[in-house]
Order: C-alpha cells, then sequence, then structure tokens
C-alpha cells in the first residue's frame, strides 16, 4: 500500500474509489475488532492523501471515534465521532469538503489513533514494527512536564484536529449549498469560528473521558491519558478556544449561527458525552451534533433557519446512523467492558434495523432536495446509485449482522458522504436561475457570484 | 522516577486498570493548597485504580468461565488439538457483551459520578493552585523591579 501511496498520480474520483475499495480487500488484517478501527484510520489516511488540501495531522475518533467527532460532532459512538471522516475537496474557489463528523466514539468511535503511530503504521507494510517500537516507548517512565515544542501536537490530539477539520468541511458544504451569492469573509469566519467550536468540544470530551479512553484500544494515547497536559491546561484551550469561536460566529456572523455553536458544543459536552454512558440514545443526540455544522454553514450564509438548512442536516443526520453503527460493530467487546451503553451491544438488532432506515432515508431525502429548489431533478437521478448501494450494504448489514458486512458499509459511508454532498453541489440550483424566474429581489443580480462547476 | 527531579513522574499503563500510575512530586515548602491538591490526586487515582483492576479482573473471568459454558455446551474443550486456546466467534460472545454491561450499568452510574467529582475538583483546585502561583510570581517580579 505504501508503493501504492508513493506513485500517486492525480486519479479520477472514480478511480479513486475503486483503488481505495479494492485496497480494502488486499490488506489482510487479524481478525481482531479493535484493527476494525485502525484499520479504517488508515484507509482514512491514505484516501486523504489525495485531497487537494493537505492537512497537517493525518490521523480517531474520529472516534465516532476515532471517534471522531465526537463529537463536537462525535456523535455515534465514540469512535463514531472520531469515527473516520472523510474528506474530498474539489479545486475550485469554493471547496467542498464533505464531513462525517465522528462521534465519539467514536467518539468516541471517533477515535483518532496517537498521530506517530498511525504514521508510521500507515508507512510500512508491516504494522508490527512500528506497534513494537511504539510500546516501548510506552514502558517507561515519562516525565510530566510540558514541552513547548510538544505543545501544537499535543494540542492537535487534544482538539481530534482531523475530526474538526472534517467538521469545517461540513460547515462550508452547508454554506456552499445555502441559495445566495458566495462572500469570501463571511465564510472564513464562519470556518474558523466552527473550527475553534469544535476543537473547544472535542476537548471538553477527552477531559470528560480519562478513565475510560485509557481503557479502550482505539482512544488509549490521548494526551490526556498519557499524561502529556494537564487536565487544567485542557479546560483553559477549550475555554480558550470556545469563547472566541462562539463570540466570533455571534459578532462576525450572526447571532443565530453563534447560538447554533454554542448549543452544539453543549450538546456534545454535556448531552452526548455523560449519555454515552447512560443510555443507548446517546446515538441520537450524537448524530443531531454530527447534523448540525452544516446547518451552521447555512446559517452563516443566509441568515436564517430555511427549509435547505434542516433538509442538509437531515442528511447528515441520517448518514451518522449507517456509519457509526457499522463501526460501533466491530468495538462491542471494548465498549462493554468500558461501560459505554452503545446500541451495537445492548440491542444490536434495533442497531441494524437503525442503519437500514437510515439508509433508505437518505434517498428520500435526496428526492425532497428539487423540492425544496434546493438543487436540480438531476439531483436524487444522479445520487440514486450511491445511496441505493450504501442501502444495500445497509442491507446485508441487517440480514447478516456480521463483522464483513459492517465493515463493508463502515467504509461506504466514509466516501457516500464526500460523493453525495459533491453531487448536491454540482446540482445546485443556481442563484442567477432565480433571479431570471423572478424568484429573487431584484437587488441581487450585480452581486450574484455564482459559483458554478464546470 | 530520579531523586532530583522536580516533576511528577507517569509510568506505563497498568497491566490490570489500563491506567498510567502517576508518582507526584512533593515540593519542600508545598502549601496547604497544594498538598490538598496532590492529596485529592493520588485519592482520585487509588480510587480509579481500585475500580478498573477489579472491573476488568471480573471481566477477563466471567468471559473465561462464559466461553468454558458456551464450549462445554457444545461439547468441545477449551483447548483444540493444535493447543491453541478455543474462542467462540463475535456472533456469540455479543450474548456475553451484552449481559455484562447490563450486570454493571450501576456500577458504571456510580463510579461516573465518583469521576466526575473528582475531575471538577482536582482541575478546579489546579486551577487555584496556579493563580497562587502566579500572583506569587507577579508580586516577586514587582519586587524585583522596585528593589
Amino acid at each position: 500500500m505504501s508503493a501504492a501511496r508513493r506513485c500517486r498520480p492525480p486519479r479520477a474520483l472514480a478511480g479513486l474509489f475503486v483503488w481505495r475499495l479494492r485496497n480494502t480487500g488486499v490488506r489482510q488484517i487479524p481478525c481482531r475488532f479493535v484493527h476494525l478501527y485502525h484499520v479504517a484510520n488508515d484507509r482514512l489516511i491514505t484516501f486523504q492523501y489525495f485531497n487537494f488540501l493537505k492537512r497537517m495531522y493525518v490521523t480517531w475518533c474520529n472516534k465516532d471515534l476515532s471517534q471522531r467527532a465526537k463529537p463536537k460532532s462525535d456523535s455515534i459512538v465514540s469512535p463514531f465521532h472520531e469515527l473516520q471522516q472523510l474528506d474530498q475537496e474539489k479545486k475550485v474557489v469554493h471547496k467542498i469538503s464533505p464531513v462525517s463528523p465522528v462521534q465519539q466514539s467514536l467518539s468516541e468511535t471517533s477515535s483518532r489513533n496517537e498521530l506517530r503511530e498511525m504514521k508510521s503504521a500507515a508507512e510500512t507494510e508491516d504494522s508490527v514494527i512500528p506497534v513494537g517500537a511504539e510500546s516501548k516507548e510506552d514502558r517507561r517512565w515519562k516525565e510530566m512536564k510540558l514541552r513547548l515544542d510538544d505543545l501544537p501536537g499535543i494540542l492537535a490530539r487534544l482538539s481530534k484536529i482531523k475530526l474538526t477539520a472534517l467538521v469545517i468541511s461540513t460547515a462550508s458544504a452547508g454554506f456552499a449549498m445555502a441559495p445566495v451569492p458566495f462572500e469570501l469573509t463571511c465564510f472564513l469566519l464562519a470556518s474558523l469560528g466552527t473550527g475553534l467550536a469544535s476543537c473547544a468540544a472535542n476537548s471538553i470530551n477527552q477531559f470528560f473521558e480519562v478513565p475510560f479512553d485509557s481503557n479502550m484500544n482505539r482512544t488509549k494515547n490521548r494526551p490526556l491519558v498519557r499524561g502529556q497536559i494537564s487536565p487544567l491546561l485542557a479546560v483553559c484551550f477549550a475555554a480558550s478556544c470556545g469563547i472566541p469561536g462562539i463570540v466570533l460566529l455571534t459578532l462576525g456572523v450572526n447571532p443565530l449561527t453563534g447560538a447554533l455553536g454554542a448549543f452544539n458544543i453543549f450538546l456534545y459536552t454535556c448531552c452526548y458525552t455523560p449519555l454515552k454512558r447512560m443510555s443507548i440514545a446517546n446515538t441520537w443526540v450524537g448524530a443531531v451534533v454530527g447534523a448540525i455544522p452544516p446547518v451552521m454553514g447555512w446559517t452563516a450564509a443566509t441568515g436564517s433557519l430555511d427549509a435547505g438548512a434542516l433538509l442538509l442536516g437531515g442528511i447528515l443526520y441520517s448518514w451518522q446512523f449507517p456509519h457509526f453503527n457499522a463501526l460501533s460493530w466491530g468495538l462491542r467487546e471494548d465498549y462493554s467492558r468500558g461501560g459505554y451503553c452503545m446500541m451495537s451491544v445492548t440491542h444490536p438488532g434495533l442497531c441494524r434495523r437503525v442503519a437500514l432506515r437510515h439508509c433508505l432515508a437518505l434517498i428520500g431525502l435526496s428526492t425532497v432536495a428539487p423540492v425544496l429548489d434546493i438543487t436540480t431533478w438531476t439531483f436524487p437521478i444522479i445520487s440514486l446509485p450511491i445511496n441505493l448501494y450504501i442501502s444495500y450494504l445497509g442491507f446485508r448489514f441487517y440480514r447478516d449482522a456480521d463483522r464483513s458486512s459492517s465493515r463493508k458499509l463502515f467504509f461506504c459511508s466514509l466516501w457516500h458522504l464526500p460523493m453525495l454532498l459533491l453531487v448536491m453541489f454540482t446540482c445546485k440550483k443556481s442563484v442567477l436561475e432565480k433571479e431570471d424566474k423572478g424568484d429573487l429581489p431584484g437587488g441581487a443580480h450585480e452581486t450574484a457570484m455564482e459559483i458554478r462547476l464546470p | 522516577p530520579p531523586a532530583h527531579s522536580h516533576s511528577d513522574w507517569i509510568g506505563p499503563p497498568d497491566k490490570h486498570s489500563n491506567l498510567r500510575p502517576i508518582i507526584f512530586y512533593v515540593p519542600p515548602e508545598e502549601s496547604a493548597l497544594e498538598r490538598r491538591l496532590r492529596e485529592a490526586r493520588q485519592e482520585a487515582q487509588a480510587s480509579n485504580q481500585r475500580f478498573w483492576a477489579r472491573h476488568n479482573r471480573a471481566f477477563r473471568q466471567e468471559k473465561e468461565e462464559f466461553i468454558y459454558s458456551r464450549l462445554k455446551a457444545k461439547g468441545l474443550e477449551m483447548r483444540d488439538e493444535s493447543g491453541q486456546k478455543a474462542t467462540l466467534n463475535a456472533e456469540e460472545m455479543a450474548d456475553f457483551y451484552k449481559d455484562f454491561l447490563s450486570k454493571n450499568f450501576k456500577k458504571h452510574l456510580q463510579y461516573n459520578r465518583d469521576w466526575y467529582k473528582h475531575n471538577f475538583r482536582i482541575t478546579f483546585l489546579m486551577g487555584q493552585v496556579a493563580l497562587v502561583r502566579a500572583l506569587r510570581w507577579l508580586r516577586r517580579r514587582k519586587k524585583n523591579v522596585e528593589q
């Protein structure tokens, strides 16, 4: 795989996906559930490599999560949040990066493994050697002194920077889909504010979950678990990211976006994180957490909560379920031991049903988009194949309920969201078109800068 | 950790609890506040260690028992011909995971409450200590400037 990565010619998107999917089969991973996430992260890394936007940190959950996503968009299972987020960009002025807020676990499930470990694991064919070196490092007693040159790396891991980047991407997708002329400053402020809010939420999530993270394979290399940073510093960092972030959104963009950002932080840290250990309802709360960033992007652009914003949020909400449920299927042992109440452990049948239900909901939501005048009618038609494919995998997961079907569904969800958002953007109903039809107030046409993809 | 060190040292994860033990540095002129912080951290560490060591041990034990009983029901031995430990597949283990989670639910709720209490108290004390230290440093700076 490293060889393939080395010769990295520019590939057509389709080719990229095919390569990636093929690679999934090639790599023989020993049958360990915990490796699922490592593999998933690995996939994410190689996939991300093809992104135009260079991400500094390659690891999540992320999770989700690794998990993401958590939370801030750490929704489903901690790894979820930390779960892999797939990033995709188009080389246009306006980039679209679908993001799957990893929910925690995934949030957590968002699990983001240690940057170094992931990099080394990704770099070498044989993952045993890096793991060996890493564990040797681990065996030593370390001084609990903060080194300033380590700080950026530590803070990046604390804020689950990869997950945050994906959250920013979903928010910018929401911004892009809003039927208003594109304003660069507003876009940048919204993205920055969202990113800061996400960093804050992720840091607080990690602050709350130290002993649990140390007991789960996906998350045991986080900065607070390893004592690289004190809890006080983590909280201060979260405050210094969150407060400016929300203030920026409220004053620099609009109060509605700021309120949504603050609400999302609250939802993630005070509802999702404690709920993970109390009831399976955390998955639904986490899905809302993941759905809010695109809504924020939309309200940043238009200043109001329209049906379009809710639709975009709805698409991301529905997407979280196949993504997270499939991922959590492989992490049942860790969740059970760690005391996390996840559907995959306590209500496995429900877990699969919900995943399938929401795959089908995606088809329905895609059909609603042109009705709401967000996209043209080509969108449901073009997106039908990928929606049908993920529904098919969801059905297979529902029927077979085994590791391979859950993995297939999970990996599909990783590329499905970027593709869907991309297709949505290309099918976006042009502002100028609307003007011709006299839908828009007259004053807009001088300033209309509609970004259209070739 | 070396004797001359002035900071805390954190070690590798414990075998049973997966938590990393910390050896706290006791400065010679430790204030009452700093002592309270250190003791809070030590107490939290001890309590966490106790909980997780016991919990993980119980998990491993119950898992073994579960595998043993299921294998017996199927008529198999714990180790097959090649001497490898026989395991159940994921779907069979799922019953055990579900069971274990629900059995320990109350225990986890209680632990969560305790952990959040510890965590907030420690962080708050850290904040107080940091504030006191910062003020002391500022006062010293002012004194140096005045001299």
